[in-house]
């Protein structure tokens, strides 16, 4: 598996000016929305404190909560299927559709079913697959995975949509409204739901007490994906267990305010149990959870809810956008979570971080991602997985920064010796800094000369 | 060894030292307006309707709202309609339903949400199928919040229940807000008292 280069791959998405402009605009307004709603709540941060300390309980006794909700999900008269990777969800999904003779799947967005890649290995084996999510659905005809969490064509501007949709669905090429692009997969879909052999899902949380699957969209396809065919599968991340009904209030009042700045999202739907006559089907995964979870820097970066928060608000993400990862998770719940799959793969996305920690301080289960993305760091320079130019920087800026005396010498030098250097040595291939920066004007006085005139005396 | 118990044996070894549990307060709202007031702006902030109920009837009402339907569906006994659900046989038969109709159990006046469990829907498809969806609720069965919400334990052995609020939406394109992206176009919420029958 070759490694990914974020930077690299960043530097297509920044050559798109619109794309680039209209991306980093609508992330940010996310993240606004999500400030102004959050403010509204003067219990805000008690949820977030309730939040986290309900996840890291249940965490500290996962073993247990996934016996009582698979107990619980018997008794409403659901199968329960472990798989331990990605490849065994995968075959379990295609046994339990081919033992009933299914062959048109009709699903709800789900990263786990990304991160399992299960559609390409259903559809080898004469499955059809169906996203009805808009967003994933765009991402599907256009054979791209989605680049972020919650909204997954957030890179795509509408005249992208026209293209895509025109060429698979026949739409009008020319006709790039909105409202007849969203109408025009509407349209599209409702065939599908109707006639789908299997309905599937993931689940925003399952819970213990109840056996409930727990779905949150804004579309109703979920509903309609469950709602009507005489098969149900739910594929759960085994971190996604909560104890009980009443600790819903606490995520649920959290995620859509976290995620898109609105209340709560249009459905919060509750599968507990099989319609009459139907059959419904719980998949638990761990595909490297419980690994992670005795990672002692990193198991709590399995509290995270998925609302996205700490993507739309971080700067490079809204600069170099999700397929520049190259993981099912981008931005930086995934410069975290990313590197505990595959080190060596992703061992440049905790690079992709200014390490501000901003991510940390909307995380609405308080995850210290930026903390994390350091620690990542760390790792991998102790394995030597830096590329060889952020190495040499890295020994020299090393030496510098231990040193007070050449601290001071190499920053009173440097204000002064910018003016004269070529403009080669700055923005040279060396200095990745340089590439889409200008230096900004150095100040006249070092902090440390300033302070000595004006404060030093005393 | 099976995988399930290959990885609740990881799970036991790598979980992390036993951490408490908190007790969830409810968070009550200092009271301002009154729920049906709050959890009417929490409809139509989440592009719902809101109509009072009508002086004559409500199958009247439901014409004068959408004149062009044609079939019109109700799980409730105040409206007749005129597609019968208890000879619905499929899920999908329901798929030419303009306007259904169904009795919420509860509402939730922090963010104007409706709860619907199968028991209102008789066929649950009904609430996502239909075009357009219209929903009774009892102005003196509306909670302040969703903990309030989620306290009603029992409420939750439905085997199938969804908190509802707004019609179908989506911002995936160019974050444009279109309502109806595959389940109801619109939303109208008529607050009617349960009749004690």
């Amino acid at each position: 598996m070759s490694r990914v280069d974020h930077s690299e791959a960043s530097s297509k998405f920044i050559e798109a000016k619109d794309h680039l402009e209209f991306h980093d605009r609508r992330l940010w307004d996310l993240r606004k929305k999500r400030d102004s709603e959050s403010e509204l709540l003067p219990e805000w941060e008690d949820l977030r404190s309730l939040a986290s300390a309900i996840k890291e309980h249940t965490l500290s006794h996962l073993a247990d909560y996934l016996e009582e909700f698979e107990r619980n999900a018997k008794r409403n008269g659901a199968q329960v299927h472990w798989a331990k990777d990605a490849a065994e969800h995968n075959q379990i999904v295609f046994d339990i559709m081919s033992s009933n003779g299914a062959s048109m799947l009709v699903k709800a967005k789900s990263m786990l079913t990304d991160e399992c890649d299960m559609r390409p290995f259903l559809e080898n084996r004469g499955i059809e697959v169906m996203e009805t999510d808009l967003g994933e659905r765009i991402q599907q005809l256009d054979d791209e995975p989605p680049s972020h969490i919650v909204v997954p064509a957030v890179h795509k501007l509408r005249g992208d949509v026209a293209r895509v949709f025109s060429q698979t669905i026949g739409t009008d090429p020319d006709n790039n409204d909105v409202h007849y692009l969203a109408e025009s997969q509407r349209q599209h879909t409702r065939p599908y739901f109707l006639r789908a052999d299997a309905g599937m899902t993931g689940a925003n949380f399952a819970v213990a007490e109840t056996g409930t699957v727990v779905v949150c969209t804004n579309e109703g396809n979920a509903d309609l994906s469950v709602n009507l065919p005489k098969l149900y599968i739910a594929s759960i991340g085994i971190e996604k267990i909560i104890p009980r009904i009443e600790h819903l209030g606490v995520f649920v009042r959290m995620l859509s305010r976290s995620a898109l700045g609105s209340p709560i999202t249009q459905l919060t739907s509750h599968f507990r149990a099989p319609r009459d006559g139907t059959q419904m089907h719980v998949i638990l995964v761990d595909n490297g959870r419980s690994e992670r979870l005795g990672m002692a820097d990193f198991w709590s970066s399995l509290k995270c809810i998925r609302c996205g928060a700490c993507m739309n608000t971080c700067p490079v993400y809204r600069r170099s956008g999700g397929l520049s990862y190259g993981a099912t998770y981008s931005g930086p719940i995934g410069v975290i979570i990313d590197p505990t799959f595959n080190l060596r793969k992703y061992s440049s996305l905790p690079f992709a971080s200014t390490l501000n920690g901003s991510c940390t301080s909307v995380c609405p289960v308080k995850i210290n991602i930026h903390e994390q993305i350091y620690k990542w760091r760390e790792i991998i320079a102790k394995r030597h997985q830096l590329p060889f130019v952020k190495q040499q920087a890295m020994q020299i800026a090393g030496k510098v920064l231990s040193s007070p005396k050449l601290y001071r010498a190499a920053v009173e030098t440097a204000g002064s010796s910018i003016d004269y250097l070529p403009r080669l040595m700055i923005y040279s291939r060396l200095n990745a800094w340089g590439r889409q920066r200008e230096v900004p004007e150095a100040p006249p006085l070092t902090f440390r000369q300033w302070y000595l005139q004006n404060r030093g005396k005393k | 060894m099976t995988s399930r118990q290959e990885i609740l044996a990881r799970i036991r070894k790598n979980q992390p030292a036993p951490l408490p549990l908190p007790e969830v307060p409810t968070f009550d709202t200092a009271a301002t307006a009154p729920p049906i007031e709050r959890f009417k702006a929490g409809v139509m902030r989440m592009g719902g309707k809101f109509v009072d109920p009508p002086a004559d009837s409500l199958d009247k009402l439901i014409t004068r709202l959408f004149p062009d339907a044609k079939v019109v569906c109700s799980a409730v006994a105040e409206v007749s309609g005129n597609r019968r659900l208890d000879r619905v046989k499929k899920a999908s038969a329901l798929h030419d339903v303009d306007v259904g109709v169904v009795r919420a159990v509860f509402g939730v006046a922090e963010t104007g949400s409706l709860w619907l469990t199968e028991a209102q829907f008789k066929v649950s498809s009904l609430g996502f199928l239909a075009q357009h969806l219209v929903v009774l609720l009892d102005p003196a069965r509306i909670v302040d919040n969703m903990h309030h919400a989620y306290r009603k334990r029992a409420q939750f052995d439905a085997p199938y229940g969804a908190f509802m609020t707004g019609p179908s939406a989506t911002a995936d394109i160019e974050g444009v807000l279109i309502h109806g992206a595959q389940g109801i176009r619109t939303l109208t919420v008529i607050p009617v008292a349960e009749s004690a029958g």
